[in-house]
C-alpha cells in the first residue's frame, strides 16, 4: 500500500509537469484554435533563459524565473506577430505545420547559443527531498504542484472574471462574431501567445531543475503533454491538470506494476508509450476528451 | 463545324473528360518525352554521389505522393507517416532478407502490410479532426518505436537489422546491372529502379485523383459533412486514403531499407527522429504543392537534395562550422534543421500551394496570352 501511494505521489508530481506544459497549449488553443507544436521550444527557451539570467548573470533565482517568463512571453508575442497573424483563417493543417516550423527554428537557435551540454539551472531547492510519513517527495516537485495549482486558479479567474478573458473565450467561440462585437482579435491572439510563453518558461524551470538536468532534451516533455491535453480536452485548463495527472500516475504505476500483473511481455520502457495507449482508448470513447467542448456537426 | 474546332485553342477544354485527360496536351506529351530521356540519361551523365542524392529524393517522392493523397487531397493530417515507412523497411528486411523472397513478392507484401495497418487507423480518423488526428498519428510514432524495439526477432531490436533484400526482377539485377555489354554501378541501377517506381506511383495517384475516388476525396477535404450529405461514403474514402497512402509509405520504406540504407534501426522511424522524418514528408508536400501529384516529386527533389548540397558546399558558406574545431556559428546539421523549419514557414506564408503553383501560374500565363493578367 505504501509503495502504491509512493507511485501515485510521484505520478502526481510528474503529472503536474505535463500539466504546466499542457496549460500553455490550452490557452493558445482556447483563444486561437491553434495547437502550438512549438510549445516544447518555448519550454526549452524558458529554461535556458532562466539559466542565462540566474547562473550566467548571477541574478537571484526568483528574479531570473520572472525575467525568463517575461522574455519567453515576449518571444511568443513576436512570433505571433511575425508569423501566426498572417495565418488567420488558414486550415488547421497549415497552422500546425507553421508551429512545427517554428519549433525547428527555436530548438536550433537555442542549441546554437547554449550548446548541447547538460547544465545546472541554479535552482535553490536542487535535489532536496521531504518526507511525508514514509513517503518521499522532492522539494522541486512540491513547487511544481503548487505552481500548477496557482496557474490553473489564475487561468480560471482570468477567463471567468476579466474582460480580456471573456474576449478570449468569445474569440475562440466565433471569431467573426467577436470582431463584430468590437473585440480585438489581434490583442487576444498576442496576449494568449505571451501567456503561453510565460507558462512554458515556468514549466521549463520545473522540468530542468536539479543538478545537470538542463539540456535540449527538456523540450521533449511537450510530446507527453499532448496525450494530457487530448485526455483533458484541448480547451479546458482544469482538464489539462486532470489529464496531466492521469498520464503521470498511469506512467508511474505502469513502471511499478507492469511485471507484477503479467504484462512483462509488453516490454521494457512501456511506461513511456502508455500515455499514447490511454489517449487512443479515451479518444475512441470520447473524441473530445474528458472536459473538451464538443464540436457541433449540423447536417 | 470542323473549321471552328480547328480555330479553337487546343488548350481550351469544353468537356470534363478533356480536363481530366492524362496526356491531354501536346506540351505535356513533349514534357513526358523529355522526362523519359532524362530518366535514361541521368545515370550516364552524373557521378555516383549525385545519383545517390537523386535516389534519396526518389524515396521522398514515393512517400510524398502517398502523403499528398492523404493530406493534400483528402485533408487528413498525419504525423505518423514515418511509422509506415518503418513498417515497409522492416517488411523488406524480413520477407526480402530473412525469408529470401524475390522483389516481386516482398515489395507487394510490404505495400500490403503498410496498407492494412493504415486502414486500421482509418476508423480512428473517422471520429477525429485536424488537431486531434495530428496528435493521434503522433502517438503512432511512439507506439511504433516501442514495437520496433521489442519485436526483436523480426526487427533486430534496438540494434537494428541488416536489410539484404534482393533488388532483382527476373534476370535484371538492379544492384549490378549489365546491359548491352556495359556494367552499371549499384547507384545507377538503383536510380532506374527507384525512379521507375516513382513513375508508377505517380501514375497510380494521378488515376486515383482524376476518377470518382479522387473527387470524393477532395469533397471530403473541402467539407466532409457536405460530402457525406451528397452521398460520399466517409468510411470508404477516409479509410481508403489512409490505406493507399500508408501502402506507398511502406513501399518507400522498403526501398529505403533495401536500396538506400541497407541497415535500419527503430530510432529512424519512431520517437523524435521519426517525428522529424514525418515532418520531412510533410515539408515535401508543402514545398512541392499540396494536392498535386507532380508537386510531391518537385518537393522531394528540393527537400531530399538540399541537405546533401549544403553538406557538399558547407565550406563555401561563411557562417557554417564544417568541423567542431573550425570557425563559424552554426553546425551544418543545425543549419539544415533551421533551414528546413524556415522553408515550411516561408512556403506556408508566401506560397501555400508550393512550387507546383509557380509552375501552374507560368503555364496559365502562356495559355491565356495575350490576356495573361
Amino acid at each position: 500500500m505504501e509503495e502504491f501511494l509512493q507511485f501515485v505521489l510521484s505520478g502526481i508530481a510528474l503529472g503536474f509537469k505535463y500539466a504546466l506544459v499542457a496549460l500553455g497549449f490550452v490557452i493558445i488553443f482556447k483563444a486561437t484554435s491553434v495547437i502550438n507544436f512549438a510549445q516544447g521550444g518555448f519550454v526549452m527557451l524558458g529554461a535556458y533563459f532562466t539559466y542565462n539570467f540566474g547562473t550566467t548573470w548571477g541574478l537571484p533565482f526568483w528574479l531570473a524565473v520572472i525575467m525568463a517568463m517575461v522574455a519567453t512571453g515576449l518571444v511568443g508575442m513576436v512570433l505571433e506577430r511575425l508569423v501566426l497573424r498572417r495565418m488567420v483563417g488558414q486550415p488547421p493543417f497549415a497552422l500546425i505545420m507553421i508551429t512545427v516550423g517554428l519549433l525547428f527554428v527555436i530548438q536550433e537557435v537555442v542549441t546554437t547559443i547554449w550548446g548541447f551540454d547538460n547544465l545546472n539551472l541554479g535552482d535553490p531547492w536542487g535535489v532536496d527531498v521531504v518526507n511525508i510519513g514514509s513517503l518521499v517527495i522532492s522539494v522541486s516537485d512540491i513547487w511544481t504542484i503548487v505552481l500548477g495549482l496557482v496557474v490553473v486558479a489564475a487561468f480560471f479567474a482570468f477567463f471567468r472574471f476579466s474582460r480580456l478573458g471573456l474576449a478570449m473565450r468569445a474569440t475562440a467561440l466565433d471569431q467573426e462574431a467577436a470582431l463584430a462585437q468590437g473585440m480585438s482579435a489581434k490583442k487576444v491572439w498576442a496576449i494568449s501567445w505571451a501567456i503561453a510563453g510565460a507558462v512554458a518558461a515556468l514549466a521549463g524551470v520545473t522540468i530542468a531543475s536539479g543538478a545537470g538536468n538542463l539540456s535540449p532534451q527538456v523540450q521533449f516533455i511537450a510530446l507527453l503533454a499532448f496525450p494530457a491535453i487530448i485526455l483533458g480536452g484541448v480547451d479546458s485548463p482544469g482538464g489539462a491538470i486532470v489529464g496531466g495527472v492521469i498520464i503521470g500516475v498511469t506512467q508511474t504505476l505502469t513502471a511499478g506494476y507492469q511485471k507484477d500483473i503479467g504484462l512483462a511481455w509488453l516490454g521494457e520502457g512501456f511506461q513511456s508509450v502508455m500515455p499514447y495507449v490511454v489517449m487512443l482508448v479515451i479518444l475512441l470513447v470520447r473524441p473530445y476528451g474528458l472536459f473538451g467542448t464538443k464540436e457541433v456537426k449540423r447536417v | 463545324m470542323a473549321a471552328i474546332r480547328r480555330r479553337r485553342s487546343p488548350e481550351m477544354v469544353t468537356e470534363y473528360a478533356d480536363d481530366v485527360g492524362l496526356f491531354k496536351t501536346r506540351g505535356f506529351q513533349i514534357g513526358m518525352l523529355l522526362l523519359l530521356v532524362a530518366y535514361l540519361a541521368v545515370p550516364n551523365t552524373l557521378d555516383d554521389f549525385w545519383i545517390g542524392v537523386l535516389n534519396y529524393c526518389a524515396f521522398f517522392a514515393i512517400g510524398g505522393i502517398g502523403l499528398n493523397l492523404l493530406t493534400g487531397y483528402t485533408g487528413q493530417v498525419s504525423l505518423g507517416h514515418a511509422f509506415f515507412v518503418g513498417v515497409g523497411a522492416y517488411s523488406a528486411a524480413w520477407f526480402g532478407g530473412q525469408q529470401g523472397w524475390p522483389m516481386l513478392l516482398w515489395l507487394p507484401m510490404a505495400a500490403l502490410i503498410g496498407g492494412a495497418l493504415g486502414a486500421l487507423i482509418g476508423p480512428v480518423a473517422l471520429r477525429l479532426h485536424g488537431n486531434y488526428l495530428a496528435i493521434v498519428t503522433l502517438g503512432l510514432l511512439f507506439l511504433g518505436e516501442h514495437i520496433f524495439i521489442e519485436w526483436d526477432s523480426v526487427t533486430g531490436g534496438s540494434r537494428g537489422t541488416q536489410v539484404d533484400a534482393s533488388l532483382a526482377v527476373g534476370p535484371l539485377d538492379f544492384t549490378a546491372l549489365e546491359l548491352f555489354g556495359t556494367t552499371f554501378s549499384r547507384e545507377q541501377g538503383v536510380f532506374w529502379l527507384l525512379w521507375a517506381v516513382v513513375g508508377i506511383c505517380a501514375l497510380i495517384a494521378k488515376n486515383v485523383v482524376r476518377t470518382r475516388p479522387g473527387r470524393a476525396m477532395q469533397a471530403i477535404r473541402d467539407r466532409d459533412v457536405a460530402a457525406e450529405v451528397v452521398g460520399v461514403s466517409l468510411v470508404r474514402y477516409k479509410v481508403g486514403a489512409f490505406a493507399i497512402s500508408s501502402a506507398m509509405a511502406a513501399v518507400a520504406g522498403a526501398f529505403y531499407g533495401a536500396a538506400i540504407q541497407r541497415y535500419v534501426s527503430p530510432v529512424e522511424f519512431g520517437g523524435t527522429f521519426g517525428l522529424i522524418l514525418s515532418i520531412t514528408f510533410v515539408a515535401v508536400i508543402i514545398v512541392g504543392g499540396m494536392g498535386t501529384v507532380f508537386g510531391s516529386i518537385l518537393g522531394a527533389l528540393v527537400v531530399g537534395a538540399l541537405p546533401r548540397i549544403i553538406q557538399e558546399y558547407s565550406g563555401d558558406i561563411p557562417f557554417l562550422q564544417t568541423s567542431p574545431t573550425s570557425d563559424g556559428i552554426l553546425s551544418v546539421a543545425s543549419f539544415n534543421n533551421m533551414l528546413f523549419g524556415a522553408l515550411i514557414i516561408v512556403f506556408l506564408l508566401v506560397e501555400p500551394r508550393g512550387l507546383a503553383a509557380l509552375w501552374l501560374r507560368a503555364k496559365a500565363w502562356f495559355k491565356f496570352w495575350p490576356f495573361s493578367y
